[in-house]
């Protein structure tokens, strides 16, 4: 692994990382790595289909079943940034 | 003067029927305990400044004999990653350092119906990641047996807060032994039990196929009286199961399973082996039969492990983005926003695990890692459902070594994960597990506890009260 590949998963996950912060991850990620890579020491069952488990999904109707509106300002107060009962976000186009 | 350290829910409960004492001043020593202790210990990240009202509630609903539970005034602690509406929750994180709840979690929901006092929000590693509170955006937590040491993590905050009598009981959550490994280093019993038995509604989600909320207290009766109030299907957790609630059959010898070749992996403190040789024999003393199983993969938990965490962690960090709540850094357009709001809310631990989890998703990387690890995943579970067969209870140390010292392993995160070695493979088989206080190893005159660890199959949380009750009364 290199710098660059560090940047390119920052860049992928959309976080900004300072240069201090690219060579340590790059030294700790590879120790990490190095250690994760065991997993790859379980042979001639890597093929092996996945089992289905005992969780089941939970399903319900997708219905609102409280009051229309109840959360509507617990929820608008938490926006960074609004207008009225909008959220404010930068042009996008 | 009310007894703290010996309190218990039971006794509480009792005094606030007879009227010894009121719920209101219950609260007080409490708060009176956190205002003298919690400067050296910092377990709490915010105390409620409403304690006093709720615990006035709970008297008038005593007074007037109207919903009382067990539960009425006692004063709980509650882990920081768990949502209770209007007030803040903020996982230990900068990102989310003013953001108020607009929910109530499921198992807030029914502890308030069961009448608690919350006491205040409690410290923990940056959304959960970690092992000793030391990945806190506010400070570490010091362990109230030696406070040059952490109290382990995640949940040190709620540990510390039971071992220090600042709280009756505390809720935890526990990713890969974040309940177990704190209630260890400080003395006290975590629980946490199989997945999909307490709702994860409202639970802050770390790694979402291994999250579970748990108690932690002093007593064995305390853990399972929460734990209770906090069980039980959920339509608002989609991967909410059934428990079937087993007990150990008290007709049947027990049969007690020892991992071979586990506890004497590589890493583990001498002394951790020792007081865990004396544990099984004291097991056998009680009259159990203690049989070596194998379980042939897992060897390969913590890797297999950290590769799923690292995946489902960078997939949920995902959220916070500075758009909808928390923190907003502005950046020169929309996407930069993103790319300086995660660069100034997260601590170095979630940048470090976003890039891994990122990696190990990645086309390139996904076969390799992901699909690998959740391949031995299904592997260990099936070691483990086939021990089952073969035992009521698996039993191993907590943790491979005493509380360490603050700054000691904070350096090299690698070091961190390996501590984890006993407390992760429940976490990947869904099982319920536990521990409980079982001696001390002496170091430089401070006495610092050691954990036992003891695992049932789905729906055996039961048997581990049942056997953990003996080991106690013994």
């Amino acid at each position: 692994m290199e710098i660059k590949d560090i940047e390119k998963l920052a860049k992928l996950a959309r976080i900004e990382l300072t240069e201090d912060e690219k060579q340590a991850y790059l030294k700790e990620i590879e120790a990490i790595l190095v250690y994760v890579d065991q997993i790859k020491e379980v042979v001639g069952k890597a093929d092996k289909e996945r089992k289905v488990g005992d969780l089941r999904n939970v399903m319900r109707t997708d219905e609102v079943e409280s009051e229309s509106g109840i959360s509507t300002e617990v929820i608008t107060a938490e926006f960074p940034q609004k207008q009225g009962n909008y959220l404010k976000v930068k042009k996008i186009l | 003067m009310i007894d703290l350290k010996n309190l218990t829910i039971k006794k509480a409960h009792e005094s606030l029927i007879k009227g010894e004492y009121s719920c209101v001043e219950l609260a007080q020593a409490y708060l009176e305990n956190i205002k003298e202790k919690d400067g050296e210990i910092h377990a709490y990240l915010e105390v409620f400044d409403d304690v006093l009202e709720q615990a006035k509630e709970a008297d008038k609903k005593i007074k007037d004999n109207k919903d009382v539970t067990l539960l009425t005034g006692i004063p709980i602690a509650v882990k920081d990653n768990i949502l209770i509406k209007g007030r803040i929750a903020s996982s230990a994180s900068k990102i989310l350092e003013n953001y108020h709840a607009t929910y109530d979690a499921t198992v807030i929901k029914k502890l308030k119906e069961a009448g608690v006092v919350f006491l205040g929000r409690t410290n923990m590693d940056e959304f959960a990641m970690g092992g000793s509170t030391e990945n806190s955006a506010f400070g570490v937590t010091h362990n109230p047996n030696d406070l040059e040491r952490v109290s382990g993590g995640t949940s040190g905050g709620s540990a510390a807060a039971v071992a220090a009598d600042m709280t009756l009981v505390a809720l935890g959550s526990d990713t890969g032994g974040s309940i177990r490994q704190p209630s260890s280093f400080c003395g006290v019993i975590g629980l946490k039990p199989g997945y999909g038995t307490v709702s994860r509604s409202g639970l802050m989600a770390a790694a979402s196929s291994f999250d579970q909320i748990g108690a932690i207290g002093k007593t064995l009766e305390d853990v399972r009286t929460v734990f209770d109030c906090i069980s039980g299907t959920d339509s608002l957790d989609s991967t909410s199961r059934e428990n079937k609630g087993v007990s150990l059959n008290e007709n049947k010898k027990v049969k007690v399973g020892i991992p071979n070749g586990f506890v004497t992996s590589k890493g583990v403190d001498k002394d951790i082996i020792r007081n865990f040789t004396e544990s099984v024999e004291k097991i056998k003393k009680l009259g159990c039969e203690v049989i070596e199983i194998d379980l042939e993969h897992i060897k390969y938990s913590l890797a297999a492990y950290y590769t799923l965490v690292f995946a489902e962690e960078s997939s949920n960090m995902a959220r916070f983005d500075g758009m909808r709540y928390g923190l907003r850094v502005d950046g020169q357009n929309g996407v930069d926003d993103y790319f300086k709001t995660k660069a100034a809310g997260f601590g170095p631990e979630v940048k470090r695990r976003i890039i891994l989890g990122t990696y190990v998703l990645s086309s390139g990387y996904y076969d390799a890692y992901y699909n690998k690890a959740n391949i031995v995943r299904d592997l260990i579970r099936e070691d483990y459902s086939k021990a089952f067969e073969k035992v009521d209870i698996i039993i191993t140390p907590t943790t491979p070594g005493p509380a360490f010292k603050i700054g000691e392993k904070i350096n090299d995160p690698l070091q961190l994960y390996l501590e984890d070695i006993f407390t992760v493979p429940a976490n990947l088989a869904g099982l319920p597990a536990m521990s409980i206080p079982a001696g001390f190893k002496e170091v430089n005159g401070k006495k610092l506890p050691l954990g036992l660890q003891l695992f049932a199959a789905h729906g055996g949380e039961e048997k581990l009260f049942n056997l953990a009750k003996d080991f106690e009364n013994n």
